[in-house]
């Protein structure tokens, strides 16, 4: 549809705010603070000119929604972990870009709208990574939901609705996607000093993953998004969308210089802190199996045309 | 000395859309109406608890989701704006909202007691959830009652549908133990919708009812399959089948609100007040009350 965008940089990082908000409690916790210290220093070194951030803690219903407001302002809590403090913020959006991705991705039969409203609750995710990637908001940002019922072709063609917006406004942009890895938690608290990831089982899965983003496999962990729902994810939505996100944004391919650049445990989910950075060349052994798409056009209307 | 007791269970649905439709001075759109089916239940029942003497709303919402236990609001004083995240368009609610921290506290305990993972809430810069503002305006829009709200735990989707009613139904014994002991009158609220598929397009206007149905007929089935079980008093029958309709309905008692208030009343046997049913972007919703009282307990739709 358009000529490739400007993507210096891809991050993948944790939503839980124990990094934000108690660093120093837990090693781990602090590995990952640090790590995400590195990022900024990179977004900073890379002259971007803007975040755009994929988070999996900011569910939708009405097809996807689009943070536009040019600068939101408010106190957020997380429901979970209140006890760890509160997150005063106050960001920089990129409302240009905002309209813009909407557009696209109706051009591309998506239902999206953008949210422009004093006092909407950003979620925790964004607002973890938001403050602690661009602390001083110096690079303006744009927030887009995960919608709860939407699977994987919305998901390729709202990343693709993400690059034409790139490339028409010739933006420089680091895309940053907000999951757990393995995303079950403890149901009990624990001390801090306790925490490790949930089982063996989906430590073994995180590592794997994470082996696939330090080769740059990007597309290959978008190709395995169901196993990885199926295997470590809990089903509290239909399927584990922000790979397939993420890779349609940056380009389907697995041609990206991988870098964990830390990986813990944030009360029992598995947090991990990655770049990475398009590069030349790369590989991949897997074979495509399921069809590429441009436009999504909904339910395919199936039981209509069955004749029984 | 007087024993605390239940007065009241209801089953409020929250779609912020009610709200929108009544125009409430703390709510920020305007809107030309819509759901009447569903407001005009919601005021019948908001004017049968002007009669009945209560001390404190408890409810238990979907929309206040942790995964480490049941957690109970634990200060006096709420005041903020809640703005939806679902639907901004509508439900920007300026709230004041006052808390029996007394009855909270003791909930929590008796519930700690009962082997329950539960923790009580002091951040003052929390904001209470959506579903907790839309069906406690909606049943009492003077607001003149303290209320405690109580998280949903996320053991459908953690465990199963199962473990979910075994644990809501401990939490619901543990809190009718501490309202008994309290020697408060108490109105519990289950939050929540029945079937819960939406639409994921909106009407240029929300309100336009020409627009709006059940999101399936299957969904609707099922919904009046519960409400009719519900006017013959088999609730102990309604939560037993509870975990298929979630499986086939995407029910939204799966947060454990319903599960936790029948507990609480110990499976009513006796017919429940229905007061409206009507799909909110495709999701199906009934407003219920269960009366303990058989003298003003009634026949209301
Ligand atoms: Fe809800």
């Amino acid at each position: 549809m358009s000529e490739s965008p400007d993507i210096r940089l891809g991050l993948y990082v944790p939503p839980h705010p124990h990094p934000l908000l108690a660093p120093e409690q837990n090693e781990g916790w602090g590995r990952l603070r640090d790590a995400f210290e590195t990022c900024r220093q990179r977004i900073e070194e890379s002259g971007v000119d803007l975040i755009l951030i994929y988070s999996t803690t900011w569910p939708s219903i009405i097809g996807h929604q689009i943070q536009a407001h040019p600068n939101p302002v408010f106190t957020h809590v997380d429901d979970d972990f209140h006890f760890l403090g509160s997150m005063e913020y106050e960001f920089k959006m990129d409302s240009e870009f905002a309209n813009c991705f909407r557009d696209f991705s109706e051009e591309r039969g998506l239902h999206a709208r953008t949210v422009a409203y004093d006092g909407f609750p950003i979620d925790t995710g964004s607002v973890v990574a938001l403050k602690l990637l661009n602390p001083d908001n110096r690079i303006p940002a744009c927030i887009v939901s995960s919608n709860v019922y939407s699977n994987r072709a919305e998901q390729i063609v709202l990343g693709k609705a993400a690059r034409d917006a790139m490339s028409k406004l010739g933006r420089k942009v680091a895309v940053v996607v907000v999951a757990s890895l393995s995303n079950r938690m403890f149901t009990e608290h624990i001390e801090p000093s306790e925490d490790s990831i949930h089982s063996a089982k989906d430590d073994e899965w995180n590592r794997k993953i994470l082996e696939f983003f330090e080769d740059g496999r990007l597309e290959d962990i978008s190709q395995l998004s169901r196993d990885i729902h199926g295997q470590i994810r809990v089903s509290k939505v239909v399927a584990y969308k922000p790979a397939w996100w993420m890779a349609a944004a940056m380009g389907q391919h697995n041609n990206y210089d991988g870098e964990v650049l830390a990986y813990e445990a944030l009360h029992g989910a598995g947090g991990a802190v990655i770049q990475l950075t398009p590069a030349e060349g790369g590989i991949g052994d897997k074979e495509f199996d399921e069809d590429d798409v441009e436009f999504y056009r909904g339910d395919r209307s199936v039981l209509d045309q069955g004749m029984i | 000395m007087a024993n605390g007791e239940i007065v009241l269970g209801c089953l409020a649905p929250h779609p912020p859309h009610v709200v929108y439709a009544e125009n409430p001075e703390q709510n920020e759109p305007f809107s030309e109406g819509g759901w009447e089916a569903l407001r005009w239940g919601y005021n019948m029942l908001a004017r049968k608890l002007k009669d009945i003497d209560y001390d404190c709303i408890v409810v238990l919402t979907p929309h206040w989701q942790t995964y480490i236990g049941n957690h109970f609001l634990g200060l006096e004083r709420f005041k903020n704006i809640s703005v939806d995240p679902i639907f901004p368009n509508l439900f920007r609610f300026h709230h004041d909202i006052k808390v029996d921290v007394e009855l909270s506290e003791a909930m929590q305990r008796s519930a700690e007691e009962a082997g329950i993972v539960s923790m009580m809430m002091r951040n003052p810069d929390f904001r209470v959830d959506y579903g907790t503002i839309v069906s406690c305006h909606m049943i009492n829009p003077d607001w003149d009652k303290p209320l405690v709200t109580i998280s949903s735990n996320r053991s459908t989707h953690y465990y199963s549908d199962e473990v979910m009613n075994e644990q809501a139904s401990a939490l619901g014994k543990a809190v009718s133990k501490a309202i008994e002991e309290s020697g408060k009158k108490v109105v519990l609220v289950a939050s929540h919708s029945l079937s819960h598929r939406h639409f994921v397009t909106e009407a240029p206007l929300p309100e336009d009812m020409s627009r709006e149905h059940i999101y399936n007929h299957s969904q609707y089935v099922w919904d009046m399959k519960v409400i009719e079980m519900m006017r013959e008093g088999k609730m102990k029958e309604v939560i037993g089948i509870l975990p298929e309709m979630i499986e086939q309905t995407m029910a939204e008692a799966e947060g454990g609100g319903l599960t936790w208030m029948m507990a609480a009343m110990g499976m009513p046997d006796y017919p429940a007040e229905i007061y409206g049913y009507q799909s909110v972007i495709g999701t199906g919703n009934v407003i219920a009350a269960w009366d303990p009282n058989s003298s003003t307990r009634a026949i209301v739709l």
